[in-house]
């Protein structure tokens, strides 16, 4: 039985590659052969569908609208989760358990519930539209979550250590940036993951929150395929593109995923 | 780790406690204050007190989406957790097997939801889709775009395929954090495979078990744009999930106040479920 044990995530593997291939080969052919034969790979290789997309801007503005506001969002949800989750893993503080637990309560929102208020609120104060608004919009859930694994992390620290450092003279700031942050550096890293993560595959917010300047490439894939036909060589290669990031991402947090998820936190 | 009492940690919380206040309390508000409004438009509204929230659960749509949902919800967990462990289990422990399984395994949880409904759109079509193709090939009689019984099959397949990966990291963590000796003692024993299995390996995950059936839970329970994409609820009302639903009746027939009532009533059952299932867990981790 041991022999054969390495079948099983294979075949899962396998199950997971199948809809990726069948979107990347659709994606290198032309939209009549996609419409009139069936077949497992290109018969008539094409590359026009990613050249559309490069050469047209409203398409890769998605894109570079799409990594503009997840870059902010992680930005913010990191900076402000540090502070916070420092301050759980170390102090009690009046309503200390119950504002974590708010925090986590946000994460359980439905995004739908929150879509409409958000556009209105985000129209009174002339934020629609911005990448900043969905950067702010998308804190709701990857602050939670960032304080949640930043705090796990932390505590994974002995106290001693900031003791010490006190003893020896250092001031909290010398402390926080020139030990603590290095030493919980791999944490920082797989908050930031998540954190983009999270906000690179939400759609419904970001799509609510902007009309033109801001838009992301999910919500132009959409636009564009009701408006013009369906173009579906098209769409799947803009497909094919969105797994990039986030495949550029993983290669680079690959030695820490485990060891992330091993502290017992997503 | 024993906590030292400083209120003054407050102030490294500000940051966070305003970011998310911002976000989460001023639209909270507006939608408890449609909830118990009748709007005419142009900022008129007049109080209905609780009238929104009698017609919402007492509303047979609403009825027939949550049961739609706690449906899909169960069947996705139900497959997910034990194909996630049994995944974990058979996964290599060490070797150049192991980024391979952790890189590939980790791409559909970052695919962007509408392409993954698009994906799988594409995928199960049957003219075109390698899936619907296939199973047409072999005698099924398979239209997710038709038959409520294979749009269900398909949103099904799709979520197993997006989101085990998940359960598959987490136990994988979990398994990784067992010390060697547990297993040296347990040969000694002469355990069986199973025995192994049910007194070390299932209780040392217990823990990120916990956590990967409540993200679960949240997560499919909010679950959104990829049936959206993928059958756009139908055919018929047959996947159209409560977030679908929702959506429907705020956005597209803009009855905001049923729709406010009913959005609260929704976040009501996430959290009620959430907050049981975060009891249970600090429990236990005050126990360990």
């Amino acid at each position: 039985m041991k022999k054969y044990k390495w079948l099983v995530p294979t075949l899962y593997i396998i199950f997971l590659m199948l809809p990726i291939y069948w979107l990347i080969n659709m994606s290198f052919k032309t939209t009549t052969e996609i419409i009139n034969t069936y077949s497992l790979w290109p018969r008539e290789f094409t590359t026009e569908n990613y050249v559309k997309i490069f050469t047209d801007s409203t398409w890769y503005m998605g894109y570079v609208n799409s990594i503009t506001y997840t870059v902010f969002n992680t930005v913010i949800s990191v900076a402000a989760a540090l502070p916070a989750a420092y301050a759980f893993s170390r102090y009690k503080f009046l309503g200390d358990k119950h504002l974590f637990f708010w925090l986590l309560t946000n994460r359980m929102a439905p995004p739908a519930v929150f879509a409409l208020p958000f556009f209105q609120f985000y129209s009174s104060v002339n934020l629609f539209d911005t990448h900043i608004a969905v950067a702010l919009s998308h804190c709701l859930f990857n602050i939670p979550l960032a304080v949640w694994i930043l705090e796990g992390f932390m505590s994974a620290v002995p106290k001693e250590l900031d003791e010490t450092a006190y003893v020896d003279g250092y001031s909290f700031n010398r402390f926080f940036f020139k030990i603590f942050i290095p030493t919980i550096a791999a944490g920082i890293g797989i908050t930031m993951f998540f954190c983009f993560m999270f906000s690179w595959v939400e759609l419904l917010l970001a799509k609510t929150l902007t009309a033109t300047e801001a838009k992301p490439i999910a919500a132009t894939m959409t636009r564009t395929a009701s408006t013009s036909g369906y173009e579906l060589g098209l769409l799947a290669a803009a497909g094919s593109l969105t797994i990039i990031p986030g495949a550029i991402v993983i290669y680079f947090v690959r030695n820490y995923i485990a060891k992330g998820f091993a502290m017992g936190r997503v | 780790m024993n906590k030292t009492i400083n209120q003054k940690a407050w102030f490294f919380v500000v940051p966070v406690f305003v970011l998310v206040a911002f976000n989460a309390a001023i639209p909270l508000m507006t939608v408890v204050n449609y909830s118990f409004q009748e709007t005419f438009g142009n900022n008129v509204f007049a109080w209905e007190g609780t009238r929104w929230f009698k017609q919402i659960l007492l509303s047979e749509r609403f009825h027939d989406a949550l049961g739609r949902q706690i449906a899909f919800t169960f069947i996705i967990l139900l497959i997910q957790i034990p194909l996630g462990i049994g995944i974990a289990l058979t996964m290599p422990k060490k070797g150049w097997g192991v980024p391979v399984c952790l890189i590939l395994m980790s791409m559909p949880l970052l695919i962007p939801w509408n392409v993954v409904g698009a994906m799988w759109n594409i995928f199960a079509l049957p003219d075109i889709g390698f899936l619907g193709y296939s199973l047409n090939a072999i005698g099924f009689d398979f239209n997710f775009t038709q038959q409520p019984g294979d749009a269900w099959f398909t949103t099904i397949l799709m979520d197993v395929w997006h989101w085990t990966s998940l359960v598959v990291l987490l136990s994988y963590a979990g398994l990784n954090s067992i010390q060697p000796a547990y297993y040296q003692a347990a040969e000694i024993d002469g355990a069986s495979r199973w025995a192994t299995f049910r007194y070390i390996e299932l209780p040392k995950m217990k823990k990120v078990l916990t956590l990967a059936i409540l993200l679960r839970f949240m997560d499919s329970f909010m679950i959104y744009t990829e049936p959206f994409v993928l059958t756009g609820g139908g055919p018929g009302n047959a996947t159209a999930f409560l977030s679908i639903d929702l959506v429907k009746m705020a956005l597209g027939q803009f009855d905001l106040g049923p729709a406010a009532a009913m959005s609260l009533i929704y976040f009501f059952i996430v959290l009620l479920v959430c907050w049981v299932f975060y009891s249970l867990m600090m429990k236990n981790e005050v126990k360990s």
